[in-house]
């Protein structure tokens, strides 16, 4: 029996997207169960037994049935449509990324390129939800957003372009093919591979506008930032794409420098590596948020400009001398 | 867009026509029902007007209707953060009025919970104004839970021995109302070493940690001449170089039987007034220890008990008390016409005060400076309105 190639890639968009969204939903617990534990406290606990798993179904069900309110001044058209239009770059990055050999949607030759551009585009969601919804907290909020997105999304590529240097190729599985045994990963090429890691870090946690650099919703200062006008489904769609873009971008960390779904047993344990290490890079991102106090948006822009560009870029550079005196694969 | 809606949207592309934002009074870093109207051009603060009053409930016109037996109590509704020391002005007023005798034992029980208090409320001020800077989902929240964890061990025993846990009545006209119950002094012990330590675990995650250095290193500098200005008090005149501690300045309630220092910072800006609170922790722990080893036997009061709310009578006369609270002087002047109620009655509030120096430090700083700066002041609302 064959399946003509539409048919299948739209079954395997399908079955990818409901499992991020399962995923999504439950790396939320997974993330207030450990702020929890920092914080000494216990989490989501009462919602299902034992300890609260069934906490993200009745959240969303919540924002469900919640009303859906639009502010009388809002742009109506440019504020219904910001959740979609943040939503769908965020899910789309998921496309280039394969989960072990050959199970993926689709394992383009520019993988790394796709995602990178796919995920700058959510900064004209986040602009279109600050700008629509009238709100002067919600303006200041995406003009911070535009200055700080642009700002790490330099950095952010120039980080991930380092093992794209190692390795020469852009196609995810070519990256992680060039990964075999434990000293290949990445993140353990002398010196080059640290600083890029934590260069990747730092500007994912920007990108994600996480704490220290969550200057985008800094609820003590512009009560929720952007979203502060939206309700039910429509703040429930912007979690969700936000989540979403913080999953990818621990899974594309986990594949660009801890060697993806390489490890120790048979190959069908594969994919479950690769969620593992996502979720340590998540966990590590986790971490740093509920550890830091925010920082202010000059000096967000300055640590970018004055600090990481260069830094990065420094590090390409050097990662171009090492790779070609080694005549390809680095020294 | 319809033109009406237009409107509301001030800012232009040239980057410097206005905005005008309000802050407040409904705001999750107002600290109470704070209202301010910020001009904005970008996010550099350009002009603040701060609008109070939300919170006012006529305490001083309920002080004349109140006997003096009554109203302690709802004194601690001042500054309900810091309850015993508001009660404790309110009472000293009114003793040094009817020059009553307050025996040894209960003079070093009000400076055992005043000192116990000032911790609890310096627990607060920690976690709320690092929630303010560091956000309800990130760190900010990590150090106020922290912070809380170790301000409800100071409840608890406020709970043993008042039965109440933010509002105690503790102090009464002429003494305490009660005495320490059984093992109380062995837990409080216990108690105030737990948070020593603490405090130590806090300085090391804070200070080492260079996003709250630069958020707070330099922010809102208030100069030794602006503080002494506008009538600063507390950690604030002290964290800009002033050396003046009412607990010093003019010893009440056995003060001077102890041996403590009065923190100084010189820097004037929010992690000089945080270097100074985190110190004051240390002072109050102290003092704390000094007053359970010390604590003289007899009686708790100069009074016998009071069996009808107006037997106590105060002689024609006016009289004014102040003490230090931990945000700052908390003052109580009483006007007595020789009834069971005093005459007239006002109150100075340490963060009515404080409060005042917004306008001054605030424009030139950065929208989320605001809060940094806001949360440094350390205001409680039920005293800047009472």
């Amino acid at each position: 029996m064959s399946v003509p190639p539409a048919v299948s890639m739209f079954i395997a968009a399908f079955i990818l997207l409901n499992a991020i969204v399962g995923v999504v939903t439950y790396i939320t617990l997974l993330e207030r169960k450990f702020a929890a534990r920092m914080q000494s406290r216990i989490g989501p606990y009462y919602v299902g037994w034992p300890h609260g798993w069934l906490q993200p179904i009745a959240d969303a069900v919540k924002l469900m049935i919640k009303e859906d309110i639009v502010p009388a001044p809002a742009d109506r058209a440019v504020y219904n449509l910001a959740p979609l239009v943040f939503l769908v770059p965020c899910m789309l990055v998921f496309a280039t990324i394969p989960f072990a050999p050959g199970l993926g949607v689709a394992d383009l030759n520019i993988g790394v390129l796709f995602f990178l551009a796919v995920s700058a585009l959510e900064i004209v969601g986040l602009f279109m939800g600050g700008w629509g919804s009238n709100n002067k907290y919600a303006l200041l909020s995406a003009m911070r957003a535009v200055n700080q997105i642009i700002s790490y999304d330099l950095p952010f590529i120039f980080a991930a372009l380092v093992p794209v240097l190692l390795t020469g190729s852009m196609q995810m599985s070519a990256i992680v093919g060039a990964q075999h045994g434990l000293a290949g990963w990445f993140v353990l090429y002398p010196v080059i591979g640290q600083l890029a890691f934590v260069a990747y870090l730092i500007a994912a946690l920007a990108a994600e506008n996480r704490v220290p650099f969550d200057i985008l919703e800094a609820e003590s200062e512009l009560i929720a930032g952007f979203r502060v006008e939206y309700s039910g489904m429509k703040f429930a769609l912007i979690q969700l794409g936000e989540y979403a873009h913080m999953l990818g971008t621990s899974f594309l960390g986990a594949l660009l420098f801890l060697g993806g779904w390489l490890g120790p047993g048979p190959a069908w344990l594969g994919p479950i590596w690769f969620l593992l290490k996502a979720v340590f890079v998540f966990l590590i991102l986790t971490w740093v948020r509920w550890s830091f106090v925010r920082i202010r948006v000059d000096q967000i822009l300055a640590i970018s400009w004055k600090l990481l560009l260069p830094a990065t870029v420094v590090l390409l550079l050097a990662t171009g001398f090492v790779v070609a005196a080694g005549g390809g694969r680095g020294l | 867009m319809d033109p009406e809606a237009r409107k509301v949207v001030e800012i232009g592309y040239g980057g410097n026509e206005r905005l005008i934002m309000n802050m407040g009074p409904q705001h999750p870093s107002a600290h109470g029902v704070f209202r301010a109207l910020l001009v904005l051009e970008g996010e550099t603060v350009v002009a603040v007007d701060a609008v109070i009053g939300y919170l006012h409930r006529c305490h001083e016109k309920l002080g004349e209707t109140l006997t003096y037996v009554q109203y302690p109590s709802i004194a601690s509704k001042t500054d309900y953060v810091a309850a015993m020391t508001s009660e404790l002005a309110y009472v000293s007023a009114v003793e040094k009025v009817g020059k009553f005798e307050v025996p040894k034992r209960a003079q070093y029980l009000r400076v055992l919970v005043a000192e116990l208090q000032r911790v609890a409320s310096h627990c607060l001020w920690l976690g709320t104004w690092c929630l303010d800077m560091g956000g309800a989902l990130g760190g900010g929240a990590t150090v106020f839970l922290y912070c809380m964890r170790e301000r409800e061990a100071i409840l608890d025993l406020f709970e043993a021995l008042t039965g109440a846990r933010l509002l105690y009545g503790f102090h009464q006209i002429g003494g305490t109302r009660y005495d320490l119950p059984a093992g109380w002094a062995e837990k409080a012990r216990r108690t105030v070493d737990v948070i020593e330590q603490r405090i130590g675990e806090y300085e090391a995650m804070l200070e080492d940690n260079a996003f709250f250095l630069i958020r707070t290193q330099g922010v809102g500098v208030v100069s030794r001449e602006l503080a002494e200005d506008v009538g600063l008090s507390g950690p604030l005149i002290r964290g800009s170089g002033v050396e003046y501690d009412v607990r010093r300045a003019e010893p009440y309630s056995s003060y001077g039987d102890f041996d403590f220092k009065v923190p100084v910072e010189t820097a004037g800006d929010c992690y000089a007034r945080y270097r100074v609170r985190m110190q004051e922790f240390r002072e109050s722990i102290k003092i704390v220890r000094q007053a359970l080893d010390g604590l003289p036997e007899g009686a708790i009061s100069s009074r016998p008990g009071v069996k009808s709310v107006g037997q106590v009578r105060v002689p024609k006369g006016e009289g004014y008390a102040r003490v230090e609270g931990a945000r700052g002087e908390v003052g109580c002047y009483v006007i007595s016409d020789g009834g069971p109620k005093p005459y007239r009655m006002k109150w100075r509030g340490a963060s009515f005060s404080n409060l005042a120096i917004l306008p001054h430090i605030i424009p030139g700083h950065k929208v989320a400076d605001v809060v940094a700066i806001m949360g440094s002041v350390d205001p409680v609302f039920g005293e800047v309105d009472r």
